[in-house]
């Protein structure tokens, strides 16, 4: 139905007049058929020039037997933009990897044209597939069209969140394990504390490949799953020579800058030594054809990641330096040690405290010692810097002395 | 005898009806208040999370969030429009 123009909005105009893709632009299209969007523009500029925002979050809505998937809004000027009185972000589950047949994306659009404002954020920065603005009687018919169509609403609040990952086996020769079926695996492993938020605060699994972490996994999932390889950089000298004879300046731009110092390149060949390498993948980025990961490849887990929110950010650190990530994934030990993670933050975790704040506030000698893990080099970060764990063998040997 | 699960709803649904406006549950509130209540017999991962699970399937709690998620009984919120 079309939806008559209202609204002038000169400021909102402007971001249209650059060079990138605008917001406003899309905003516009929408608002030809849609009410909600169009009110939506109205409010944005007013906003835009009190410099006020209109929104005011809402804490209780949601679908018939789940905790998280839907974040209630509603403005504070319902009178003034009736449409947008209530205007709630629904958090649609996508597809691991991001891939989808376009008659999955028509679907998906379809739906939330008959039912919401239209406005999707594809995709927002959790992975969700991100459904902006609809009212509170229309969430349960949003979910009925969603599940008759595949689709699941994805998490929300102090539950597991939509775990995400790269591409990896699907479009990446250097994924080291298959991303996207373990988080495939992951999802439905754990439904329950998807849907249904048990713990002090949010949950994050992200999922890369390699370590170049193209899901970013490292600075902001509590538990991040990085792939990685035990043996040795598969190196292969013809094509190094080809880069060197293509202009590469193989000994400033991939020798000097390597960060375990060692690469050797004599202008023939290239050495690499590596017990000191750090799994960089700089050289091997530079270098795509005449250098890969190993041919043992599995995956660190790494914990504790975070951005500022309550307090400040955290990057993860080394649980489990290297694991072989095959099916069944049933079978795999790492999740006891998730779950027992989880019981202990569960108990003695505050109210909106990350694991990783948890982890820094008890020390992580004693969060290793109460989930059953033994201590290992690669859990330290810096040598000689932080010397959280102490081998309880040398104190008794002492004391028996 | 086995823990009734009808019996840890009713204990749950009470802790928070009683305490309604005043305290906000999490579902590891209601865990650990209920481990106080029933002893050895109660299972958070067992019959605590099924117990949590059917009374929102049942309407009787409901899902928040502020900050943080909390089981509530269903109310009208202030923020809400009609
Ligand atoms: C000038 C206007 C706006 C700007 C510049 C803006 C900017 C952003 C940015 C940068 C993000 C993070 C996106 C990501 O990393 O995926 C975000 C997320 C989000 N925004 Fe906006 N936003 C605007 C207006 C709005 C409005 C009007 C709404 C709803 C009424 C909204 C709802 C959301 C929601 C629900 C998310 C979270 C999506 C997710 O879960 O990732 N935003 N916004
Ligand atoms: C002064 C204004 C605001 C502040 C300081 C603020 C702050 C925050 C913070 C700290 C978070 C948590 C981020 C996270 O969980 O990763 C958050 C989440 C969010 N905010 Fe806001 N916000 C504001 C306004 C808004 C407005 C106006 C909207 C929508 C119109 C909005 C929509 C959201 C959504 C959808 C989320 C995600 C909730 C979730 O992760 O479950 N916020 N906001
Ligand atoms: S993280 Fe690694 S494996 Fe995954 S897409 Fe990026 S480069 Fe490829
Ligand atoms: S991966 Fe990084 S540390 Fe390892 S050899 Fe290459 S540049 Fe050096």
């Amino acid at each position: 139905m079309p939806v008559e123009k209202k609204y002038e909005t000169p400021l909102l105009d402007q971001l249209e007049t650059g060079e990138w893709p605008s917001f406003v632009k899309e905003i516009k299209a929408a608002a030809e058929n849609n009410a909600m969007a169009n009110d939506l523009l109205g409010l944005l500029e007013q906003s835009y020039r009190e410099k006020i925002g209109h929104w005011k979050h809402g804490g209780i809505v949601g679908v018939m037997g789940y905790g998280g998937g839907v974040i209630g809004r509603y403005t504070d000027l319902p009178d003034k933009y009736p449409a947008i009185s209530h205007f709630h972000t629904m958090r649609v589950n996508q597809p691991a990897g991001w891939f989808y047949t376009s008659e999955a994306l028509r679907t998906l659009c379809d739906i939330w044209d008959a039912h919401g404002s239209g406005l999707t954020n594809m995709h927002g920065s959790t992975g969700d597939i991100i459904f902006l603005g609809t009212r509170t009687e229309e969430l349960e018919n949003v979910f009925s069209k969603l599940t008759a169509a595949g689709f699941d609403l994805g998490g929300s609040g102090s539950d597991v969140r939509t775990p995400s990952c790269c591409c990896g086996k699907a479009r990446c020769e250097w994924a080291c394990y298959d991303t996207m079926g373990l988080t495939y695996y992951i999802t439905n492993r754990y439904q329950d504390e998807l849907h249904r938020p048990a713990f002090p605060y949010k949950m994050k699994f992200k999922m890369s490949g390699c370590p170049n972490d193209c899901v970013a996994s490292v600075a902001r999932a509590d538990i991040s799953i990085i792939g990685t390889w035990r043996d040795e950089i598969q190196v292969n000298q013809e094509e190094v020579r080809n880069y060197a004879k293509s202009g590469l300046d193989i000994t400033k731009e991939i020798a000097m800058l390597c960060p375990g110092k060692c690469i050797e390149w004599d202008g023939n060949e290239i050495q690499i030594d590596n017990s000191n390498c750090r799994h960089c993948m700089h050289c091997i980025n530079l270098m795509p054809k005449a250098l890969a990961p190993g041919k043992d490849r599995g995956a660190a887990i790494l914990v504790g990641s975070k951005a500022p929110i309550v307090e400040g950010a955290l990057l993860s650190s080394v649980l489990v330096p290297f694991i072989k990530l095959e099916e069944p994934y049933d079978d795999l030990e790492i999740w006891e040690v998730i779950e027992n993670m989880w019981d202990i933050w569960c108990e003695e975790g505050k109210n909106r405290e990350r694991i990783g704040e948890f982890i820094q506030r008890v020390g992580l000698g004693n969060f290793l010692d109460a989930i059953g893990l033994e201590p290992q080099p690669e859990m330290v970060a810096f040598p000689r810097d932080n010397p959280y764990v102490f081998y309880e063998e040398y104190f008794e040997e002492e004391e028996d002395q | 005898m086995a823990l009734d699960i009808e019996k840890v709803k009713e204990a749950m649904y009470k802790l928070v009806k009683d305490s309604a406006g005043m305290k906000k549950w999490k579902a590891t509130d209601l865990h650990k208040a209920c481990e106080e209540l029933f002893g050895d017999e109660y299972d958070k991962r067992g019959i605590g999370k099924d117990a949590i699970k059917e009374l929102v399937e049942e309407g009787k709690l409901v899902y928040t969030y502020f900050g943080g998620s909390y089981l509530e009984i269903p109310h009208k919120e202030g923020a809400a429009n009609d």
